[in-house]
């Protein structure tokens, strides 16, 4: 009978943690991780002293004080008595809201420009390569200042709709007014307002507009249980009831009335001393940029979703083309859906790109968080230091958030492959 | 048989038709004109329109265009040159273009030095070559390539020659180091000490030997302050600097965002996604108002370094990605067989792994030139007199206060010359890489 | 002490190894070329011509500056600044000397720690509208859309203004002048107000200078002048009494044109003596030689000739001197004795 025995135990050599594979990982890890900490902590030492020496003590608490500026583009209440710190929210808010209507109408343009290159018209291919080309070969700085530019420049100014025989004139019977400072759309109204409610001592949020989005939200809802009840039908006898009329009713009918009840109105926007007054109005600084940054990734967006159109083998068009579909058919029922699994990820990052890129607001005075927050802010208080990190984090949080949010949709509609 | 045949049968045509010519409607400019233009009544509709617009266009942008301006010296000058003329709408006013392209192109660059900058872009093409078209360059270029970035440098910014030839040796240290380390102890560790070699020749003994080497041979050329570059020399000189450091750095990224260590890993995809997350002019406030915060106290090199810095990290993380894309592209076999002939990790990847991802990311790496190269215009925004940036010193020239839309076309239209250049070579690579794949 | 920052190849060429705080006149010697902080570009204030030389107002400074400490007005390097980047170009040690337009604020002064030097021009901000549309006092602006140069303190001044009176404005920040004034020109804004001397220079090349109005009020003290850190006494007093050289020289007659005559030998006139360095040695106080005043005047003219050459009534510009007049003439500009 034997006993089992440990084999000799390995006296451990210094050497071992370069040579020996066990170890080896853990001393490189442990090198790196200690030079990425003296890195960190000498550029921190060197901040400490410079600003000693400057005579500056790191501190935010400037964003509590009285910024005294204004903003003309802004979401949210805001006065030059406010602090810098809700002027940088209301840069904040800026950026989002030129962000989320830049990727929106990027991706509409983007699409159509993309399938419009594939078309069988030589003359719109070739139109859309020129624009595809021109846009994506010449820095996105430069179409932003010559958006602005265009827009200054072509539209009418408020002073020519004045007089009895004005040169320009309001469009949409009398509901529009494009100036070369800004569009002026009618506003929404209520007469019988259900007020504002208060979140803190900062924010209003109407009431209004939560009761309309909690009833159309409901009213979807049981819309959709009505469809699904149609599906079950369908499924049990093969015959599908039709239902979209009251699906319809659903959604519109309940709306109405309480907009009805809250006493909706239109506000139009009429000339009225040096500016038109009423509606709501959007600067032509945020048009220039959206328009711009729109137009550039399009035309990025434009050759993602054409590779991804050519990525879909030709088979699948000719097969949706014997089973009689029509043309725009087969691209929106057969190829697009394919497509789209190829085109989601360099999606996503033309998305961040767009983002990225709003921050060159400051070259057209449209105040977004770079320009309160990392412009105005920083010039008036001289704290580079606070207000560059903050707004790079700030950034940094959005890109994460935007970066997130798309890769969960990605993994949703990827392919699942078993 | 044939005989029997022809008594059977009571007609055969025993000759061939001649071929028919085609319908005129189907061939010619007609027939494609019908096929492409017009093939549809949603399609003639369009056409039309797309032509009408065009049209339009060109009537409107024409006459503004043809203005005969070339020789006016300033903005009231061009007025009074085409009110002369009788031209009412107004026309562009090349006035400014004649007399301010050398400046847009060169920034403040001495102008008898010109020839520098010049040489420097035609040798910066000769290095590219074997990079570029790599079939058709024999391999010994690639000597040159090396060589370039210090002989480049040297040319733009002139002094002792002492510097880059320093410089230079720096690498030859690292690498004595390496191979009589390597002997000693594996290649991780080797090139660890190798490094460690070459900082230390560059931070320490390197600036006694060039004094020592200028006070014994002083070969020099007149030395131009980097203040002094501007306009598409800055741009170009930016863009290529940031790609040219990049490319290692994002390499060794690349390598460590795949590694199998998690706190290299972590460290690797912590810089990238930072990197990536934050917009490039908050880097370049970075690099002109924070930098200097961050050195040592009484550090303070001029501006264009610093942005030089940051745009090289910029595009670095970028670079990571692209090189990360090409590493991915790679079939498992390729790992495996590097395994297989018993090479280590640092072997495998320098004989294996990274000529072929590298071959593959090339059109990335041209998309991210393009990318950077247009990012250099963000400059503008931190005083710097890229071409954005001289044309509003330009106007503010009392001579040319109020002028617009020639000197962005023309910065416009040069931006695309290069642009459209770069990405037409990528293309072109990219589909003779497709069919080596297929 | 030098620290050598190796980075590439660039070294040498690229590096300027200096130390901020103290003995910033050793740097500036020690370095042969004096840094000078100024704007990108603004008509008549500094800009850069054809050749890449630049000229203007403040670049006039500078190379008064320049000439005394190393008696050449061409030994200067110009930093272009922004709004943004001009206090840390100064804090940082990049620059040795500001003569960017700079509004000499309290906050200024003692939070951020910049020793104004002395004004060189004394602005305002004010507003300018087309005739066209009738206006003819500020007070009438009530809903007005407003573009304003940001990176000043222009916003400030615009807000308090508005809300002391009790009106509404919308702003438009515009970065830079030549934009702001495309925008006024195309009507997308109803005024625009900045500096009233960088109205004036903008509304000098309208195509119809004519049809546009300068308002009567001002409504800002905006006292212009150069500034170095706070810390360095002798480098303020060298900066300072370059600019009072200047004044001083336009006071007692002194042009470039005679001041090398004046200056070989003693005249009648002791201040003029002490100032070219013929009687006594000023210059030899804060370490200079004695004809530093000499050539500071030689390298652009006196205060005045510096005026009429880059934004006086001769030139598009075309200021009047106003509160920039001599004290002896009813203006601000007074420089302390020379003794």
């Amino acid at each position: 009978m034997t006993t089992l025995t440990d084999p000799p135990a390995e006296s451990f050599k210094l050497s071992m943690l370069v040579y020996d594979t066990r170890y080896r990982s853990i001393t490189f890890q442990i090198l790196a991780l200690v030079a990425v900490l003296l890195l960190f902590g000498w550029l921190t030492m060197n901040t400490a002293q410079n600003l000693n020496d400057l005579g500056k003590e790191p501190s935010f608490s400037f964003l509590g004080e009285s910024a005294g500026y204004d903003i003309n583009q802004r979401l949210i209440d805001y006065s030059s008595q406010s602090t810098h710190l809700r002027a940088a929210f209301v840069g904040l808010l800026n950026t989002l809201l030129v962000a989320a209507m830049g990727c929106a109408t990027a991706t509409v343009i983007g699409v159509i420009v993309g399938v419009l290159r594939l078309s069988g018209n030589w003359l719109v291919a070739r139109l859309m390569t020129v624009y595809v080309e021109m846009f994506r070969n010449v820095p996105v700085l430069m179409w932003i200042v010559l958006c602005m530019a265009i827009l200054i420049e072509a539209m009418p100014p408020p002073s020519a709709f004045r007089g009895d025989d004005p040169d320009a004139t309001m469009k949409l019977f009398d509901s529009v007014a494009i100036t070369n400072r800004g569009v002026y759309i009618p506003e929404p109204l209520f007469s019988r307002s259900l007020g504002d409610f208060h979140v803190g001592a900062a924010f209003d949020v109407s009431i209004n507009l939560i009761a309309i989005l909690i009833v159309l939200g409901a009213s979807i809802f049981v819309a959709r249980g009505i469809a699904r009840r149609a599906d079950a039908k369908q499924e049990a006898t093969g015959l599908r009831p039709r239902t979209w009329h009251t699906r319809l009713a659903v959604i519109v009918l309940p709306t109405v009335v309480l907009l009805a009840i809250l006493g909706f109105h239109l506000g139009y926007p009429e000339l009225k001393g040096f500016n038109f007054a009423g509606g709501t109005y959007m600067r032509n600084s945020l048009i220039a940029l959206w328009l711009a940054l729109s137009l550039y990734t399009a035309a990025f967006i434009a050759e993602i979703v054409r590779a991804g159109i050519l990525a879909i083998s030709s088979g699948q068009t000719e097969a949706a083309a014997a089973l009689g579909l029509r043309n725009n058919r087969i691209m929106s029922l057969v190829v697009l859906p394919q497509a789209m699994r190829v085109i989601i990820p360099p999606l996503i990052s033309q998305y961040l790109n767009l983002t990225k890129n709003s921050s060159l607001a400051i070259a057209v005075g449209y105040m977004d968080i770079t320009g309160t927050l990392m412009g105005i802010t920083l010039n008036q208080t001289g704290r580079e230091l606070e207000t560059v990190l903050l707004g790079m984090l700030v950034y940094l949080a959005i890109s994460l958030i935007i970066s997130g949010v798309m890769n969960w949709y990605n993994n949703r509609v990827k392919l699942v492959e078993r | 048989m044939a005989d029997t045949h022809a008594e059977t049968v009571l007609f055969v045509r025993d000759t061939m038709l001649p071929q028919q010519e085609p319908p005129l409607s189907t061939v010619g400019p007609v027939g494609w004109a019908r096929t492409n233009l017009f093939s549809g009544w949603l399609n003639t509709i369009i056409t039309i329109v797309a032509l009408l617009f065009v049209i339009n266009l060109i009537a409107h942008l024409l006459p503004w265009f043809i203005s005969g301006t070339w020789n006016a010296t300033s903005l009231n000058d061009c007025r009074e040159m085409m009110a002369a003329v009788g031209n009412e709408q107004g026309g562009a006013c090349w006035g400014v273009i004649r007399e301010r392209w050398p400046q847009l192109m060169f920034g403040f660059y001495p102008a008898e030095l010109y020839w520098r900058p010049v040489l420097v872009l035609v040798l910066l093409f000769v290095a590219l070559a074997p990079i570029l078209f790599a079939d058709r360059t024999p391999t010994r270029m690639l000597g040159f390539t090396a060589v370039f970035p210090f002989l480049g440098a040297w040319l733009l910014w002139g002094g002792t020659i002492w510097n880059p030839i320093t410089a230079l040796l720096g690498f030859v240290v690292g690498y004595v180091v390496f191979s009589l380390v390597s002997k000693v102890v594996n290649a991780g560790v080797s090139l660890f000490v190798a490094v460690v070699a070459s900082v230390i020749w560059w931070t320490t003994l390197a600036g006694y030997v060039v004094l020592g080497l200028s006070a014994i041979a002083p070969l020099a050329i007149a030395s131009v302050q980097s203040r002094e570059f501007g306009g598409f020399l800055l741009s170009i000189t930016i863009g290529v600097t940031a790609i040219m450091f990049s490319l290692p750095i994002g390499i060794l990224l690349a390598l460590g965002r795949r590694s199998h260590l998690p706190l290299v890993k972590a460290l690797c995809v912590g810089f990238i996604e930072f990197i990536r997350g934050v917009p490039l002019i908050t880097l370049l406030f970075v690099a002109s108002t924070l930098l200097n915060i961050f050195l040592p106290p009484g550090t303070n090199f001029d501006i264009i370094l610093r942005v030089m810095i940051m745009t090289t990290l910029f595009a670095s993380a970028y670079m990571a990605e692209v090189v990360r894309g090409g590493l991915a592209a790679l079939g498992k076999g390729q790992y495996e067989g590097a395994d297989s002939l018993g090479l280590d990790y640092w072997q495998a990847q320098r004989l294996i792994i990274m000529p072929q991802a590298l071959k593959i990311s090339i059109p990335g790496i041209v998309s991210t030139f393009i990318g950077v190269f247009k990012d250099t215009t963000l400059v503008s925004i931190i005083s710097m007199f890229d071409p954005l940036g001289l044309a509003n010193a330009i106007r503010a020239d009392a001579s040319w206060n109020g002028i617009y839309w020639e000197l962005f076309i023309f910065i416009g239209a040069i931006f695309f010359i290069f642009c459209f250049s770069m990405s037409r070579y990528s293309m072109y690579l990219e589909r003779k890489l497709q069919t080596g794949h297929r | 002490m030098k620290k050598t920052v190796f980075l590439g190849a660039l070294t040498v060429a690229g590096l300027a190894a200096g130390v901020a705080g103290a003995a910033t006149l050793d740097d500036v010697k020690a370095r042969g070329k004096l840094n000078c902080g100024v704007t990108t570009g603004l008509v008549g204030f500094a800009a850069p011509d054809a050749n890449g030389e630049w000229t203007g107002f403040d670049v006039g400074v500078c190379r008064a500056v320049a000439a005394a400490v190393l008696g050449d007005p061409k030994a200067v390097e110009f930093v272009p600044t922004t709004g943004k980047t001009r206090f840390t170009a100064l804090a940082s040690g990049e620059v040795d000397l500001l003569a960017r337009n700079t509004t000499w604020t309290f906050s200024r002064d003692v939070d951020l720690k910049f020793t104004f030097v002395g004004v060189n021009y004394y602005d305002g901000q004010g507003f300018m509208i087309p005739k066209a549309l009738g206006v003819s006092s500020a007070k009438e602006l009530d809903g007005a859309t407003v573009c304003i140069q940001t990176g000043t303190t222009t916003e400030l001044n615009l807000a308090d203004y508005f809300r002391k009176n009790n009106m509404n404005y919308e702003p438009v920040p515009i970065e830079t002048n030549a934009e702001a004034q495309q925008q006024f020109l195309a009507g997308a804004c109803d005024v625009y107000t900045t500096d009233a001397s960088g109205l004036a220079a903008t509304r000098a090349t309208f195509e119809n200078p004519g049809d546009y109005v300068l308002l009567p009020e001002i409504i800002s003290k905006e006292p212009l002048g150069p500034l170095v850190r706070h810390g360095d006494d002798e480098w303020a007093d060298i900066t300072m009494w370059t600019l009072n050289a200047l004044i001083s020289a336009e006071e007692l007659g002194v042009t470039s044109a005679n001041a090398s005559d004046m200056g070989a030998e003693a005249g009648n006139n002791p201040e003029i003596n002490r100032l070219l360095g013929t009687e006594g040695s000023l210059g030899a106080m804060f370490g200079l030689s004695d004809d530093w005043a000499k050539n500071a005047i030689l390298a652009g003219g006196n205060y005045g000739e510096l005026f009429e050459k880059n934004i006086g009534e001769n030139t598009p510009i075309g200021l009047a001197r106003g509160l920039n007049a001599q004290w002896t003439e009813g203006g601000l500009i007074y420089s302390p004795p020379f003794r």
